[in-house]
């Protein structure tokens, strides 16, 4: 047992280790310099440095929001102290190229040392996060000046970055923006619009800003074609990489925000003096596709985000619920009996095993993600990367939402179990549900991830997605045919599976029937389902792996490892059965919300 | 100049250990391990001697198992130049630890031995000491500052009154205490170029020690649970309490 409030290394090590196999990644060529002891090095390290420098100012960037004072960004110093920490550790650069003086580690490891940060301080590793997005994204669609003269120095942690997506009056609906950029004589064009919502879009805790700009060249095409991605720098860059002037972005205000108060969040204008110079990325009207592409890491990112925000307020109603005693057990009649800790009542342990498998599940899911990210680009076997890139393409939104909607969920059962007290702003679980009621809206709500994913990935290449995790999952059945106490569990989870094919493919031939309104108006529940399904798989994943051990194992480690089993066992009891009324309810073609109109509420 | 960093790995100081059910130690399966915080201590001195120019090669030594071997890699991530393995299942003991630790100063002749003042696992205290009257080097123990010049160090010492500078005719052996300097982190590029420095296993036969344990534990308890307080209602009420039922004034 461990008493780090962010990660519990021996949970950690299980499901990199014993459930996803990590170690089996050094046997590719990418990786061929590591091996576990880097792995468990990089670990340690950066559960040490969110312990020691993201966590200690956790709460007091809370209390004191950016501060925007003279067209500036005023933040805390810890801040930037930990930001130069993490830097300076090499965490910028670990995925890079051993040659750029990157590490090569894995994504999956990578994950690992996120989670820590995040549970720790979500919203001074934003910032971080929000730099390796645009630094990825220029690696995949930079030409090589633009990784040269923007990139690299992301990496080597001198500049930071944002996506410049939102504009006041065009959130979700991006075909609508209306900044616009005119192509200039010289090569770049000139900018001028105004963003919304842009987190990191001013401070000074790196020597540039990088933004990604999303605009319009006057010519193009109405909505999502006709979208063109810009690069666009705080402070000019010259050939030889000194900076020089500041281009015409200008802060025109900072939002105050319910939680993530760390992360300043900005609006912003460009052009204002008409002298805006942005880079053209990629193609002219191929914008969002290239900003989408990269993408996939940043929804993880958020989904690992909201997971670690959840188990963070676990393990710290854990804590509690050991120590505080209150009450007596129901038949306990005696008055003088001293009164027991807040765990040993049923319903305290109902809301810590509710927050263990929402949270450790979705950890699981985002971490198998992880490493589907990594088989997508360096697997050696070219069926392997496909099988990758065609089964992340379907996670990806139920690994972005599922944990924004029940790891928020966690949080309030954290809040309920430290009772009035969590509801004060003397304990941090109130502080992790306002941060984390920020991730069911950005980075595509969660109604967008769920038409997303029963609209386009569940249909793509006739439902060839679906087909493959259903594979996967039976292959997982499988190895449980000889297990009495998992059985049973694998027999639900194969009616579940059935019942997941049964509805889509109903919803599919609405969709196809053109009755399309119809076919995604309950779009909500069928992420609830797959999402469900994909983490009680996780469940099983860990179950099996637990159980193979545990006759095996020494005293402390059987309560770990039972205590897998038990989660998996209250998951599929209590949980997973909302897939049998999503089913029904989907299967219906419910036209409940069709049929009320703004009249009717 | 040469410097020798004997290092332990201990269980970690976050984890909260707990007694296996024969009481025959407390039970490591699965727990996180680390570098003793106090040899973390004693490598960060010797990078920083190398790093003024002092010190020419830090050599980490450890007594122990082949998972051992991960904390010469953090030593060596850390700044260590080489690093070995005394490889043994036995449970090491201060004794046993101290006589490899003699007869690798005999074969590498180090200028100085910086080593914890104790581990955190057992806490005895005894290690630095008793390799200094085996190879009857000078000691200066619980060091709060180091400094070397003109084939001496000067080593100040945290004791019970305060503090004592001692000097000491090289080679030499230091312990580290608490406050001699603050650790830094192992970075990232660094833990990569420590893969590829050499780490050396030897047996305890190699070495002519013999590291079978002369203490026997008999049995382990966990330390009693602390009661539950009481509140009082008057001062005199706990002036009677104290006098009468704790009986300490």
């Amino acid at each position: 047992m461990s008493d780090s409030p962010i990660m519990h290394r021996r949970h950690l090590d299980f499901l990199l280790y014993d459930v996803l196999n990590a170690d089996a990644l050094t046997r590719w060529p990418r990786f061929g310099d590591h091996s576990r002891d880097t792995f468990n090095a990089v670990l340690d390290l950066a559960h040490d440095l969110a312990l020691d420098t993201f966590l200690p100012h956790n709460r007091k960037a809370d209390l004191n929001e950016p501060r925007f004072e003279d067209g500036r960004v005023i933040l805390i110093p810890e801040v930037k102290q930990a930001l130069d920490a993490y830097v300076e550790a090499g965490f910028m650069s670990a995925m890079a190229d051993s040659d750029q003086g990157g590490m090569q580690l894995p994504f999956l490891i990578d994950s690992a040392a996120s989670a820590c940060f995040s549970a720790a301080n979500v919203s001074t590793f934003a910032y971080p996060m929000l730099a390796k997005g645009v630094a990825n994204l220029l690696s995949a669609h930079g030409t090589p000046a633009q990784q040269r003269l923007y990139r690299d120095p992301i990496i080597a942690g001198r500049f930071y970055g944002t996506m410049c997506l939102s504009e006041p009056q065009a959130g979700s609906s991006l075909g609508d923006l209306r900044t616009r950029a005119i192509r200039q004589p010289e090569g770049h064009y000139l900018l001028e619009g105004a963003k919304m919502w842009i987190s990191g879009g001013e401070h000074d805790l790196g020597e540039n800003i990088i933004h990604l700009v999303l605009a319009r060249l006057p010519d193009a095409p109405a909505g999502v074609r006709g979208i063109s991605l810009f690069l666009v720098p705080k402070y000019h860059v010259h050939d030889d990489g000194s900076l020089g002037e500041r281009n015409d972005v200008q802060l025109a205000g900072v939002n105050h925000k319910m939680g993530y108060r760390g992360t300043v969040n900005t609006f912003l204008k460009f052009g204002e003096q008409g002298r805006c110079i942005g880079y053209l990325v990629g193609r002219e009207n191929e914008g969002l596709a290239n900003m989408f592409h990269m993408m996939n890491e940043a929804r993880i990112g958020v989904g690992l985000g909201a997971t670690m925000l959840g188990y963070a307020g676990y393990l710290h109603s854990l804590e509690y619920a050991r120590e505080r005693t209150q009450g007596r057990h129901p038949d306990q009649k005696n008055p003088d009996a001293p009164p027991v800790p807040l765990i040993e009542h049923a319903d305290i342990r109902r809301m810590l095993l509710q927050q263990k498998t929402w949270t450790e599940g979705a950890q699981a899911l985002a971490f198998y993600g992880a490493r589907l990210v990594d088989e997508k680009a360096h697997a050696p076997e070219e069926k392997i990367r496909q099988d990758a890139a065609l089964l992340l393409d379907f996670l990806t939104p139920i690994i972005k939402a599922w944990p924004s909607e029940w790891c928020l969920r966690a949080n309030e059962q954290a809040i309920q179990i430290l009772g009035g007290y969590g509801y004060t702003r003397e304990y941090p679980v109130e502080q992790f549900y306002r941060d984390n009621r920020l991730n069911p809206i950005h980075e595509g709500t969660n109604g967008i991830q769920a038409m997303d994913l029963l609209g386009r990935k569940a249909m793509m290449q006739g439902g060839a997605a679906l087909t493959l995790l259903a594979q996967r999952i039976t292959a997982t059945l499988d190895t449980l045919r000889d297990n009495p106490r998992l059985q049973p569990l694998a027999v639900e989870m194969q009616g579940y599976l059935h019942l997941a094919g049964d509805t889509t493919a109903t919803l599919g031939q609405a969709l196809a029937r053109g009755e399309i309104r119809l076919g995604l108006a309950n779009a909500s529940h069928y992420l609830t389902l797959i999402g469900h399904l994909c983490v009680g798989w996780m469940w099983l994943k860990q179950a099996q792996v637990a159980s193979e051990k545990h006759p095996r194992a020494s005293d402390t480690d059987a309560d770990f490892l039972e205590g897998k089993i038990l989660a998996c066992e209250f998951f599929f009891r209590h949980e997973l059965p909302i897939i049998r009324h999503s089913a029904a309810l989907l299967k219906s073609l419910d036209d409940t919300t069709l049929k009320t109109t703004s009249a009717h509420l | 100049m040469k410097v020798l960093v004997p290092i332990k790995r201990v269980v970690d100081y976050n984890v909260k250990v707990r007694v296996k059910a024969d009481q025959s130690g407390v039970d490591l399966a699965n727990v996180k391990m680390a570098m003793n915080p106090f040899c973390e201590i004693a490598v960060e001195e010797a990078v920083r001697l190398k790093e003024k120019g002092v010190v020419t090669e830090i050599v980490v030594v450890t007594v122990g198992s082949k998972t051992a071997q991960e904390q010469l890699r953090t030593a060596m991530a850390l700044g260590a130049d080489r690093a070995i393995l005394v490889e043994t299942e036995e449970n090491t003991q201060p004794l046993g630890v101290a006589k490899a630790l003699k007869a690798l100063v005999e074969k590498e002749s180090p200028d100085l031995v910086i080593l914890g003042k104790q581990a955190i696992d057992d806490d005895n205290n005894q290690t630095g000491q008793m390799l200094a009257a085996l190879t009857g080097m000078p000691q200066g123990t619980f060091a709060s500052e180091v400094n070397v010049a003109d084939g001496k160090v000067s080593v100040t010492r945290e004791i019970d009154g305060g503090l004592q500078t001692v000097e000491l005719s090289l080679p030499a052996v230091v312990t580290t205490d608490l406050r001699l300097n603050e650790p830094r982190y192992a970075s990232l590029p660094n833990i990569m170029k420590a893969k590829k420095k050499p780490l050396d296993t030897v047996s305890p036969a190699d070495l002519g020690v013999d590291l079978t344990p002369r203490v026997k534990t008999l049995k382990v308890e966990p330390p009693a649970e602390r009661q539950a307080g009481i509140k009082v209602a008057s001062v005199e009420e706990l002036v009677d309490k104290l006098k009468n039922e704790a009986k300490v004034i």
